[in-house]
């Protein structure tokens, strides 16, 4: 099992924001979490991620049985937790290639491995690169500042694939791209999927699930997961919105 | 800010100065105190000609008549002139004619700085004047040099040697009135380097210098004196550490640079003195005067500094645009952490016509510090087209720092540009979360950014020197930000 989330309780600022998540992926496949706004989407892939002042009330995060909750952000990434972040932070003057290196050997000295030596480490950046169809110029350029929205979605796919995550989650990474860089983001995402890693893809849209087929998708309303079922449910769900749903759900409730 | 930056921050800030230790070498000192007398002595233990010991007393009997200023925005006890003693040299000061030569005590102490000579000698291209205390000890390819006609020697040899140039360019940037600082320099000053490219000549390496104090209650009145002749090119390095002290330290030196017609200096600094403990306790005072004077047509003036150190820092290096279409820069990043107070900036003195000058500075408080910039550009009457852009950002870490900026402008000539560009922020804990989330400590994410921060000034340093740089700004940061 790759991750498994057991009754998982978030309190942001006071207020309960996941209400008890049960999720379980394992290695090799694809979740969608989709859902509408405000339903918890984000605030469970940080959660993931280890965000701060996230206040967890109830339940267990486990990455291959190991309880990332106890864990600080840096560690849950050297454990192969990487979030694809919805909004990609600018870090002026920092290069992007300075902060793959920095973040690739940090991981490598949390597993026991050596430094990259520069000359692999160019390598691996070129070869990662073309994954995005991402410029070369983008990487001397400072992490993100002045990218257009297509360019920061694309960086944060390509710093994936530098890192090689266990697990992959990618926050309404579809937000703001044209059909193009849809395109490539998705592919590179599909590339990049193996026997040994997992992701979840959260979204908003069915659009994204084009590209990348999901083996399971779930829906997330008022931070609970409602539904479940294979890909098939995104499509309904394009077609039918939520609504029924929350229908469905007011009946659980009640 | 979330509680990790927070620990991390303390935990850096914690860490005790990386470069404190003393160095048990017999040092040869004068009493402390300071009178005509003591100034005699030193002139006489020095042996240097008459004009230099006229100069000493004129600077010191103008010192008598000064009050120590307090308009900059810092505070500290009041300092007793005369608890000072003015004069300390290593014991062994015979002329050296080789690295081999120099007491091993004091090799193990720039190898623990990390300056082994051998290294320097062996490795780069940098002739080193190494200051220890007051002499200077070591110098180095001084030969390869001369040939081209280049003098690079200690300020003591320079007077004694060349007092031709000495007498011609001593006080002609930095007067003796100048200021209380200066004027006490120029009564007492040690040693320190001296530097004359002569025309058309392109200096082939860095020069450098590195700076230590050590004999405990010495005041280090350095002293420096370079020249670029009409197209010359010289690039100067200078950088500090000092070993931990109790007691606090003056530092008063005082730096004079030339550039003559079409004639070109670049100045760069790394300043890593003792700060003194997380308490204030402790430190360096640096109270320094730097004016370079851009005096031939087409010359240029560049200082780099990197503050990182000393309890309190007084600075504002300088140009002073007299010839037609000069250039003055000044790039400057400076750190304070826990009780330091830094009050640094520049001033860019626009005489000449179609004079340019660019301000680019750095400040970065973190812990209880006190960090401002000072700047002045001043256009006068008769500099036409001058051209100003002045950009002075601030970096604020955690929330009991301060960060100040006092611009002043005095515009004389209607076709003057003058623009100013100010920015304060602090790093964002999404930022940091975000490099949290790629694998990397709150410790280095906060390193990372900060460096990102100051690459605009740190492209400006030559190589080995932002390397360095950088260290040492972790190091100290190592107790800011990250």
């Amino acid at each position: 099992m790759m991750l498994e989330i057991k009754n998982l309780h978030v309190n942001v600022g006071g207020k309960e924001i996941l209400k008890g998540i049960d999720l379980i992926v394992n290695a090799g496949e694809v979740h969608a979490i989709m859902g509408p706004n405000g339903s918890g989407k984000s605030t469970l892939a940080q959660t993931i991620a280890g965000k701060q002042d996230y206040e967890i009330t109830k339940g267990q995060v486990l990455l291959e049985g190991k309880n990332l909750l106890e864990l600080s952000p840096e560690d849950r990434a050297r454990e192969g937790v990487f979030l694809a972040f919805q909004y990609p932070i600018e870090l002026p003057g920092v290069s992007n290639t300075n902060l793959l290196k920095t973040a690739l050997n940090e991981i490598r000295k949390y597993r026991g491995l050596e430094a990259i030596d520069t000359m692999e480490f160019l390598t691996l950046i070129k070869s990662k690169m073309k994954l995005v169809e991402l410029e070369q110029s983008l990487l001397s350029r400072a992490v993100n500042e002045g990218f257009s929205g297509g360019e920061k979605k694309r960086n944060e796919i390509f710093q994936m694939a530098v890192l090689e995550p266990k697990l992959a989650i990618l926050d309404e990474t579809d937000s703001g791209l044209d059909i193009d860089a849809l395109r490539i983001v998705a592919n590179g995402v599909t590339k990049l999927k193996s026997k040994d890693n997992a992701t979840i893809v959260v979204t908003h849209y069915q659009r994204l699930l084009d590209y990348i087929i999901p083996d399971f998708v779930h829906v997330l309303y008022n931070g609970r997961i409602v539904k479940s079922g294979g890909k098939d449910l995104a499509l309904e769900l394009e077609e039918r919105g939520y609504d029924w749903l929350k229908e469905d759900k007011e009946l659980i409730a009640g | 800010m979330s509680s990790t930056e927070v620990s991390a921050i303390e935990e850096l800030t914690n860490k005790e100065y990386k470069y404190g230790f003393v160095s048990n070498i017999e040092a040869d000192s004068l009493p402390p105190g300071l009178n005509e007398d003591t100034i005699r002595k030193i002139s006489a233990i020095k042996g240097e000609p008459e004009f230099m010991l006229e100069y000493r007393l004129k600077a010191y009997n103008h010192w008598l008549t000064l009050k120590e200023p307090h308009w900059a925005n810092v505070k500290y006890p009041e300092i007793d002139y005369n608890s000072i003693s003015y004069y300390s040299a290593p014991k062994k000061k015979p002329q050296l004619k080789s690295l081999d030569e120099i007491d091993p005590e004091l090799r193990n102490t720039f190898e623990k700085l990390g300056i082994s000579l051998e290294e320097q000698k062996r490795l780069s291209n940098v002739a080193v004047d190494a200051v220890f205390d007051s002499v200077s000890v070591a110098t180095t390819f001084r030969e390869k040099l001369s040939e081209l006609g280049i003098i690079f020697c200690s300020f003591s040899e320079a007077v004694k040697n060349h007092p031709e140039i000495v007498k011609k360019y001593l006080g002609s940037v930095v007067p003796y009135t100048d200021n209380f600082f200066a004027s006490l320099n120029s009564a007492v000053f040690s040693d320190g380097s001296f530097a004359y490219i002569p025309k058309g000549i392109r200096c082939p390496m860095e020069l450098s210098t590195y700076f230590r104090m050590n004999a405990a209650n010495t005041g280090q009145f350095e002293r420096t004196l370079l020249i670029a002749d009409e197209g010359a090119y010289v690039s100067y390095l200078e950088g500090c550490t000092a070993p931990q002290r109790d007691e606090n330290q003056l530092h008063a030196a005082v730096v004079e640079l030339i550039a003559l017609d079409n004639a070109q200096i670049k100045y760069s600094t790394v300043q890593n003195w003792y700060a003194g403990d997380k308490d204030g306790k402790g430190g360096i005072y640096n109270f320094v005067t730097k004016r370079g004077a851009c005096r031939g047509v087409n010359s240029k003036i560049s200082w780099t500094q990197v503050e990182t150190g000393s309890a309190i820092t007084w600075k504002y290096p300088s140009c002073i645009l007299q010839g037609d279409n000069s250039i003055g820069e000044f790039y400057s990043v400076a750190v304070t952490n826990n009780m330091q107070q830094a009050d640094t900036g520049t001033k860019m003195i626009h005489l000449g016509k179609n004079t340019r000058s660019t301000i680019i500075s750095k400040g970065i408080s973190a812990g209880k510090s006190n960090n401002s910039y000072r700047g002045q550009v001043k256009v006068s009457r008769k500099a036409e087209n001058a051209r100003n852009f002045s950009q002075c950002d601030s970096l604020l870490l955690g929330d009991k720092c301060g960060a100040h900026t006092f611009p002043y402008l005095e515009i004389n000539n209607p076709s003057a540009q003058v623009e100013h560009e100010a920015t304060t922020s602090k790093i964002g804990e999404d930022q940091i979360f975000y490099l949290n989330q790629r694998g990397i400590s709150t410790e280095d994410a906060i390193g990372l950014i900060v460096n990102g921060y100051c690459k605009e000034v740190f492209k400006e340093l030559p190589m080995e020197f932002a390397v360095e740089a950088q260290k040492l700004l972790s190091i100290s940061l190592e107790g800011s930000v990250g």
